[in-house]
């Protein structure tokens, strides 16, 4: 009851932003479409990072492929909308506009979450039996893979790109599953599952021996990482309403892990902390203009010599209000027989 | 019947027969010794038997039937933990987690039931927390549940990795050195422990140990093992003074 009052609230409480932002209550209070975008940017990125995170930091295994499923879910979901989405809209003519629109990307989202799961599974079962470096390379040559399978399909729009979407994302709804995503991945991460996946990064020969299947754990993280990533994919098209697959190579795969590095692999708040602080770089340095990159890989270097391990480590943020006493140590016990 | 038999197994290595026909059979509730000088193959007989290392040849049978072949988590859901010679506790996680983790493999709930926290997922989590805090009393490290694994001392680490093989409910269980880097005192009473643990949940051990005090104090069988090779099997007394072990530890005369 707790937990739905709460989802009530924050539905409302980004229903009331995001009529807020874009000037419901007077151009006034509305921001800038600038700020607005780089917001709903960093939302994206956040559902991004965070699970990433799931299979990069919780359960260890290291994946550069995440752009080549966010490149599925976006163009299957977009596909779902041009193709299908008139005859969706009258099916849906009785709700309000916004309400058709919704109902439009759900379903479009569904359908992107459910491809780049397909997809998730289908790579996730030969490669993550590799590990680390091999790991790494597998997962980078299969998001090319996707990229430039994506890039010759002409009924997607192939070297041209990919126009004509409708905008049915904003504000709402990027925040909206981002919020979702951050606690699909607390609850999994805190769960016995989840357990399981963080043995896994720990010692996976141990987490064998314990009676883990590691495979089944492994490739659930895999598929569960990849369907968020294809519904980041799907509001990302549907925010900017077009779509390239220069917006998929591995340098996104690189962004994404920057992200969790720097935020701290192994934390859900520092993953978003790690998307939030990414773009404000990124756009904050743009008055360095030309040396904008330059500025930005020297923060990077100062903050992996500062803090190698993320700014928040494997920590969340509230552990770090409330200051963890140390136990006293105990001194060891006689045993009974 | 044996709970654990092992008949003719043989585990090459290119040209290094690390195991060579080797034989035995555990009884339920069975404390079975494993010994031999260093590089003699005790702990590859734990990999063969877990899984880890498929035999060359031989067939391994556990309550009856073949397990050759076998992953190790397959195995240890049948009902076969171990520990590790050098510790492989799960370093990052809590004290109280690395144990809940081996509870896993026993639980109903999976994933959808906690991304819904589902009710059978909340009692099946409370369930597990009340036991696996039960086993840390059992091997004094209650007070330490919430500290990380790696910052537990040695002695500790080493009770907290018993204790986390206890929590897959095996019957049996496979201690590979548990007494390793112990002090005399502490090794006195992990025998203790062992025995009790025995006792009190009627597991079958086998157990890999370097110190002759514990092997010989708390084991009924002990099985001598020179260069992959069985020399000796029998009674703790009657191994500490058959020659052809002490020939092994001592060299020829």
């Amino acid at each position: 009851m707790k937990g739905f009052l709460a989802a009530v609230g924050v539905v409302a409480a980004l229903f009331v932003a995001n009529a807020l932002f874009t000037g419901a209550f007077g151009a006034s209070l509305a921001m800038s479409p600038y700020v607005l975008q780089v917001i709903c940017l960093a939302g994206i990125n956040i559902i991004l990072a965070v699970s990433l995170n799931l299979i990069n930091g919780f359960t260890g295994q290291f994946s550069i492929g995440h752009a080549g499923f966010m490149a599925i879910g976006a163009y299957a979901s977009a596909f779902v909308t041009v193709t299908f989405g008139d005859r969706l809209r009258s099916i849906l003519s009785f709700l309000p506009r916004a309400g058709q629109d919704g109902a439009i990307l759900l379903a479009a989202l569904a359908v992107g979450a459910l491809l780049a799961a397909v997809a998730g599974f289908f790579v996730g079962v030969p490669s993550l039996r590799l590990r680390g470096d091999y790991l790494a390379i597998v997962t980078l040559g299969f998001g090319e893979i996707i990229r430039v399978f994506i890039l010759n399909i002409d009924a997607v729009g192939g070297a041209r790109g990919y126009s004509g979407i409708p905008k049915l994302a904003n504000f709402f709804w990027i925040y909206l599953f981002a919020a979702l995503t951050i606690v699909v991945v607390y609850r999994i991460v805190h769960s016995s599952f989840g357990r399981t996946l963080i043995a896994i990064r720990e010692d996976e020969i141990a987490a064998e021996a314990m009676g883990v299947d590691t495979t089944r754990s492994k490739v659930i993280s895999f598929v569960v990482s990849s369907a968020m990533a294809g519904i980041g994919g799907g509001l990302f098209g549907h925010y900017l309403m077009y779509l390239h697959t220069n917006s998929f190579t591995f340098i996104k795969s690189i962004e994404i892990i920057i992200m969790i590095v720097i935020g701290g692999l192994g934390s859900i708040t520092g993953s978003v902390l790690g998307a939030v602080l990414y773009i404000a770089l990124t756009e904050g340095l743009r008055e360095f203009s030309q040396y904008r990159m330059v500025v930005f890989s020297f923060l990077l270097i100062v903050i992996m010599i500062v803090r190698p391990q993320g700014i928040l480590g494997h920590r969340e943020f509230a552990s770090f209000l409330t200051r963890r006493r140390r136990a006293p140590a105990v001194p060891p016990a006689p045993l009974e027989n | 019947m044996a709970l654990l038999e092992l008949s003719g197994v043989t585990m090459r290595f290119g040209g290094l027969v690390a195991v060579n026909d080797l034989s035995l059979a555990l009884e339920p509730g069975q404390l079975y010794g494993l010994i031999g000088p260093n590089g003699a193959g005790k702990t590859t007989v734990f990999n063969v038997i877990t899984g880890v290392y498929t035999p060359t040849s031989g067939t391994i049978r556990f309550d009856g039937s073949g397990i050759v072949g076998e992953r190790t988590g397959r195995i240890t859901r049948r009902g076969i933990a171990r520990t590790f010679q050098n510790s492989r506790l799960f370093g990052d996680m809590t004290v109280l987690d690395n144990v809940k983790v081996a509870f896993h493999c026993r639980q109903q709930a999976d994933l959808p039931a906690a991304v819904f926290r589902a009710p059978k997922h909340s009692s099946e989590e409370a369930r597990v927390d009340r036991e696996s805090r039960d086993l840390l009393k059992i091997f004094h490290l209650e007070a330490a549940a919430g500290e990380r694994a790696r910052s537990l001392p040695y002695g500790s680490q080493r009770r907290l990795e018993i204790a986390r093989a206890m929590a897959t409910s095996p019957r049996l269980l496979l201690l590979d050195e548990p007494a390793a880097g112990m002090n005399p005192h502490e090794a006195r009473e992990l025998m203790d422990l062992i025995r009790w643990v025995r006792d009190h949940f009627g597991m079958a051990i086998l157990l890999v140990e370097h110190n002759m005090k514990v092997v010989m104090g708390i084991c009924e069988t002990v099985h001598a093992l020179d260069y992959g090779s069985t020399i000796a099997v029998g009674k703790p007394v009657e191994i500490q003074s058959n020659p052809k072990v002490i020939e092994a530890y001592l060299g020829g005369a």
